[in-house]
């Protein structure tokens, strides 16, 4: 079981995470952090395989990823 | 089950808990984040020094937990000359944008080039001088569009871009020169293993090396970050070829 973990104040809303994701877990959510910014959430988490690509292209190191 | 591993973690290169002053999208703090990553690796995080540029790369300073300096505007080159003769242990980098390093700090750069200083360069190209409000730099392409250049970069009037990995490779001095990108992750995991290799080439002593990335400037492109990418990968890369364009190290294997 792979997982994500998003530091949702770090988020920046880029999208970079969305696109790079091969199984397509990452959205951007409807809710904002405290810099207005509407900030990328983990869906349908039991799809993630913890490749990292959504980490490897954060430019904010805001994801991190256990395997 | 298996137990679960961290297979990621947040380098300690960068600020824990900071958030970068980058704009949404850009790739200034994926390259802060990558350089952590390749110190982290070879054990040199406490070693590392570092010399900024003016400009977008200058907000690194409150981001990275490396030792630093800004040098004056394009003097960066001149700066880490010093630094690393004082101080030859240390891992000395200088990070420069295509404003610092190709236009006001082009003597700098070249003059250390062609000393072949021992020290890394990594010069960040993104076609346009972003903090200062999106002039046109000499690597901006032809028929883009800046707040200098309203019509677009006109040759006859504001000459051609600038190619400064080829221009270097004219020299005899340079170890390792190589043109790289963050806008994939595999980009990025190849823009760490060049970056990670210029830090072990200047740690075995060879000289210098210059690790130019292209990236995308959202803010002064006027696109949003996914139309950024399509615009670096449509015309950025084609006047910019990714690529190795000097190796010494592997000619001698």
């Amino acid at each position: 079981m792979a997982r994500i973990e998003i530091t949702t104040e770090a988020c920046k809303s880029c999208s970079y995470c969305v696109i790079s994701c091969p199984k397509q877990c990452i959205e951007i959510s409807d809710k904002v952090n405290s810099k207005g910014y509407l900030y990328a959430a983990s869906v349908r988490p039991e799809d993630c395989i913890g490749c990292a690509m959504c980490a490897q292209i954060c430019p904010e190191s805001a994801i991190e990823v256990w395997r | 089950m298996a137990e679960e591993k961290k297979v990621y973690t947040r380098t300690k290169g960068i600020i824990e808990g900071a958030v970068s002053g980058f704009c949404p999208g850009c790739m200034h703090s994926t390259i802060h984040k990558i350089i952590g990553e390749a110190a982290e690796e070879l054990g040199q995080l406490d070693n590392l020094v570092r010399v900024e540029g003016v400009g977008c790369c200058g907000l690194g300073q409150f981001y990275v937990t490396c030792d630093e300096t800004i040098a004056a505007h394009g003097r960066a080159g001149a700066v880490a000359t010093g630094i690393k003769r004082s101080s030859p242990n240390s891992l000395v980098y200088t990070y420069q944008g295509d404003g610092d390093l190709a236009a006001i700090g082009l003597a700098e750069t070249m003059s250390a080039a062609n000393r072949g200083e021992n020290f890394t360069v990594i010069f960040v190209n993104n076609g346009i001088y972003g903090m200062t409000g999106g002039q046109m730099a000499p690597t901006t392409l032809v028929g883009m569009k800046s707040t200098t250049t309203p019509g677009g970069r006109n040759p006859e009037e504001h000459g051609y871009p600038m190619h400064m990995s080829e221009i270097l490779n004219q020299l005899t001095a340079p170890y390792y020169i190589e043109r790289v990108s963050c806008d994939t992750p595999q980009h990025v995991i190849a823009a760490r293993k060049a970056i990670k290799k210029a830090f072990q080439y200047q740690l075995d002593g060879k000289g210098y090396s210059i690790v130019e990335i292209v990236t995308s400037c959202p803010t002064n492109w006027g696109l949003d970050p996914l139309k950024s990418l399509d615009f670096l990968r449509e015309k950025m890369f084609e006047e910019y070829p990714l690529g190795v364009f000097r190796d010494e190290g592997k000619k001698l294997k």
